[in-house]
């Protein structure tokens, strides 16, 4: 049997490879793709506890942030889809505009 | 056990991958697969709703959305022609091979920071003897303790779908 | 009742300010003399009731209202009526009233708002002085003695499209103001030293006390006083504003220049002779600063052009002789001289507004002569008035002249007794070389080319003839003053009762200390007889020489100018005092302020720092704000490697 510790590293390695994702990419969409990586790892850190307090409250949660995840994704890509009609562009570089 | 390590190796290694594929399309496949190999951690953690939830939501709606942008947008290579001409070729498809080491040292100092604080904030052992949740059970949760925050999540997807289609408008807002 | 006396001229002023621009020069004139005549009538009403009471127990006190309480110490704004100040209140609303009247004519020329601004600020002036003598404690005097000043400074500049009137009002509230700073001090060394500030209280506190043999506080809080008093009355080495303040118009001048606000600080040392009796040093400082201004001051009045300059140079003499007798502690003796001399130094400044007048603004002796012909009452009361300052037998200068003298002398001050003497020879000299060169002889130019020093208002005007009644009868009433004011002090020696030294003798000795000499001054007929003799036979000789050299003469006059001309000129410039002040003290002040505080502290310092921290943001922003790249993935590595280090941080704790 797994133990709570083997769920929690396995998490923290998914959540710094969605971490490196979102900083070495350069393309909108894999950014944001990595940025769900994250919160899935989020959410099995929460399901871990929560099996480890015997409660349900962490399931719960894990609900909540699919939610979240979602709308989150959702406004993300439209905004995605507004930058690239306005440049022809998905890379974060090109709208360097809003700068000093 | 084995079956922690066989979902586990599968998560980590799509989630690897998703980030150095080139082609955005073959990211999100390999994160479906990813979120398949979740959705087996959460069997094993006694999580069968959340383990279909996540399927149903996260593979089948969230990863489905992104691949009708990907291709509404044709985004299937890394750079887009606008940005061959404005810059020439990229050396490659993340960044260049410093800021590459950068990000990969910046990972593993996080993932050794993350693993030092979860340990220390946890009891550290084994699972109790549980029982498989219910779905009754849940929802039981759900409505009478958690029964405000889930009210206001069904605010929160509403103003998001607003905001989608506002933002996503082809034309300036005003136009019919 | 007794703030009815100072309110009185206090609700003229308030009239004249808030309408009198819209009435007529004969409203407003009229709203100014009723509140003096008024108050006039109140004052003799309160000291008729005061003479009423027993001779131990003539003091009224009315508290207006309780101004500070501060622990131990209170004061409250309070109105005190004793002898002393009955004869103050009755000198100021009485020659104050005359003057107002005069006003009425000599202001006529002006526009209707200049004339209710003109007796507005008068009666402002009446008010304040009026609360300065009726004051009972040392901060009700300090609000009249404040308030006379701006209204000296006011009036000075009355016309003040003219630079020099401007100037005058500014040097004369300046140099008041530095005597203030003096007085301020004593003021404050009296509350931390006693714990009050009334004058009885006062006096009944050092009575118990002895002398001060060495210069200790008190002698320092008297000195401090009589510095503020220098100030204010015109003494060496604060005197330089009154001949300046000749600027304003003629009554002002004989009002607040001759008869009351310069005799504040006389006054003021007639108040405390408490604390003065028990500073022997003060006093004798006090009395030898008299003597030398008497003297020298008569010095400068002897070779001055200006008519008004002569009379002003006079007042100091005069105030010089007061300073001398409070000095020797002959203090009846001061205010005696203060009250003849209210008398006939108006007259004379009356009489020259008269002159001046009739001239249509000139007032260089050398341009005037004759004008006993043409101007007969005006002569004949300004006669009056040079033989009583002169000391000439029967008048009343006379009297209180020879007291003070006999006074110093008898005090065991023959030096002091000396100087004043030949001061009085020069009273007579410079005196009547006014009379002789205004009223007698030829006129060296026709009078139709009026003086460039004229009010603006009078230039076209010239009435050569005597002045009307309104500025008639204050003349002749002034003059009957001069003659017979002195009689109520009428010494013992020539068989009178010196009423008024027993009048004032209840406020005069309050709390003074028992000095050796104090006993001494015991009468001494014999004496007394003697030296009014000298300062007869010496006033006859002064006006001998006047009649020579200024009647007879005159070329002899001008040859002893020319004869001694280095000398002349130091007079005529007044010893050079203001151009020293003026390089010793203004200039390095003024040198300090532009160059040093102005240019450096505030534009470099003070603005610089101000600035500077403006700047100092400024630049500090425009480095910060290249932080702001614009790149998202900038912004995302940072965040992450944010993360990673506080992350590390924490758990490294």
């Amino acid at each position: 049997m797994p133990s709570l510790n083997d769920y929690l590293v396995l998490s923290a390695i998914l959540f710094s490879i969605g971490s490196a994702g979102v900083f070495l990419r350069r393309n909108l969409i894999t950014i944001l793709l990595s940025i769900e990586i994250m919160l899935n790892a989020v959410n099995l850190t929460f399901v871990a506890f929560g099996r480890s307090f015997g409660t349900v409250d962490g399931q719960i949660i894990v609900f909540f942030v699919m939610t979240v995840a979602a709308a989150e994704a959702a406004v993300g890509l439209a905004i995605v889809i507004a930058l690239f009609r306005h440049r022809e562009s998905l890379d974060p570089d090109s709208f360097m505009t809003l700068r000093w | 056990m084995t079956l922690f390590y066989v979902f586990g190796a599968v998560a980590v290694t799509a989630s690897l991958l998703v980030i150095a594929q080139r082609n955005p399309i073959h990211s999100v496949l390999l994160l479906i697969a990813s979120f398949g190999a979740l959705s087996g951690l959460y069997v094993t953690l006694d999580a069968p709703f959340v383990a279909v939830i996540q399927i149903i939501v996260y593979a089948g709606a969230i990863m489905v959305l992104f691949l009708f942008v990907v291709m509404l947008l044709n985004a299937s290579q890394e750079t887009t022609e606008e940005d061959l001409e404005r810059r020439g070729a990229p050396g490659s498809p993340a960044a260049t091979p410093g800021l590459k080491v950068f990000g990969a040292l910046l990972a593993l100092a996080l993932v050794v920071e993350l693993v030092w604080a979860l340990t220390r904030a946890s009891v550290g052992g084994d699972f109790g003897e549980g029982s498989v949740s219910s779905v009754a059970a849940i929802g039981r949760t759900l409505f009478t303790d958690y029964a405000f925050p889930f009210e206001v999540t069904s605010v929160l997807i509403l103003v998001a779908m607003v905001g989608a289609v506002v933002l996503a408008r082809r034309g300036t807002p005003g136009d019919a | 009742m007794l703030l009815l006396i100072p309110f009185l001229p206090f609700l003229g002023f308030l009239l004249n300010v808030g309408v009198g621009r819209r009435l007529s020069k004969r409203a407003s004139g009229s709203i100014a003399c009723g509140a003096m005549a008024v108050s006039l009538a109140v004052s003799v009403v309160a000291v008729w009731g005061l003479v009423a009471l027993p001779v131990a127990s003539r003091v009224v006190t009315q508290s207006v209202f309780a101004w500070i309480t501060s622990g131990r110490f209170n004061a409250s704004f309070a109105l005190r009526l004793d002898p002393l100040s009955a004869l103050m209140i009755l000198i100021v609303t009485g020659i104050g009233f005359l003057i107002h009247v005069y006003s009425t004519a000599y202001m006529h020329e002006e526009r209707p708002s200049e004339c209710a601004r003109y007796f507005s600020y008068l009666n402002l002036f009446a008010a304040f002085m009026l609360v300065l003598v009726l004051g009972a404690n040392f901060l009700v005097l300090f609000v009249g003695w404040e308030g006379v000043g701006l209204c000296s400074y006011l009036l000075i500049g009355f016309w003040y499209e003219k630079k020099s009137a401007c100037d005058a009002g500014k040097k004369a509230f300046i140099v008041n103001r530095i005597g203030d700073v003096a007085f301020v001090l004593g003021v404050l060394l009296i509350i931390v030293t006693f714990g009050t500030v009334d004058f009885r209280e006062l006096a009944d506190i050092v009575a118990s006390r002895e002398p001060d043999v060495t210069f200790g506080i008190v002698s320092t809080i008297t000195l401090l006083l009589f510095i503020g008093a220098t100030g204010k009355s015109a003494q060496i080495p604060l005197y330089i504003w009154l001949p300046d303040a000749m600027e304003g118009p003629t009554p002002v001048s004989a009002l607040i220049h001759a008869a009351t606000m310069v005799t504040a600080g006389v006054y003021m040392i007639g108040r405390n002779v408490a604390l003065f009796s028990h500073a022997p040093d003060t006093l004798m400082i006090v009395a030898v600063v008299g003597a030398a201004t008497a003297f020298i001051a008569g010095t400068i009045g002897l070779v001055q052009h200006d008519i008004k300059r002569v009379l002003a140079y006079s007042t100091v003499s005069q105030l010089g002789y007061m300073f001398l007798a409070m000095g020797v502690g002959a203090y009846t003796a001061g205010i005696f001289h203060l009250y003849t001399h209210a008398f006939f130094k108006a007259l004379l400044f009356l009489g020259s507004g008269a002159v001046i007048h009739a001239l249509a603004g000139e007032q260089d002796l050398r341009r005037m002569g004759g004008l006993k012909r043409e101007l007969p009452v005006t002569y004949w009361t300004f006669l009056a008035g040079a033989l009583a300052i002169a000391g000439v037998p029967g008048l009343s200068g006379f009297f209180s002249k020879d007291e003070i003298l006999f006074r110093t002398f008898a005090g065991g001050h023959p030096l002091l007794w000396a100087v004043g003497l030949v001061t009085s020879l020069l009273t007579a000299v410079y005196m009547f070389r006014l009379v002789f060169l205004t009223f007698h002889g030829e006129r060296a130019q026709p009078t139709h080319q009026p003086d460039a020093t004229a009010s603006p208002a009078g230039r076209a005007v010239h009435h050569l003839h005597d002045p009307p009644p309104a500025m008639a009868l204050p003349l002749v009433v002034l003059a009957v003053g001069s003659i017979l004011a002195g009689y109520i002090g009428l010494p013992h020696a020539l068989g009178g009762a010196n009423r008024l030294d027993a009048f004032l003798a209840p406020t005069l000795t309050l709390g003074a200390a028992r000095t050796e000499e104090s006993v001494a001054h015991a009468e001494d007929p014999g004496a007394e007889l003697a030296l009014m003799a000298v300062s007869t036979g010496v006033a006859g000789v002064g006006i001998g020489l006047a009649v020579f050299f200024f009647l007879r003469n005159r070329d002899a006059a001008a040859a002893l100018a020319t004869g001694f001309g280095t000398a002349h000129r130091v007079l005529l410039n007044k010893y050079y005092v203001d151009e020293l002040y003026d390089g010793a003290l203004v200039q390095p002040i003024r040198l300090l302020s532009e160059e040093g505080l102005w240019k450096r502290v505030d534009v470099r310092g003070i603005d610089g720092a101000v600035n500077g921290v403006g700047e100092a943001v400024g630049g500090f922003a425009r480095r910060l704000r290249r932080l702001q790249t614009g790149s998202v993935r900038g912004y995302a590595g940072s965040l992450f490697l944010g993360a990673v280090l506080i992350l590390g941080y924490y758990l490294w704790r």
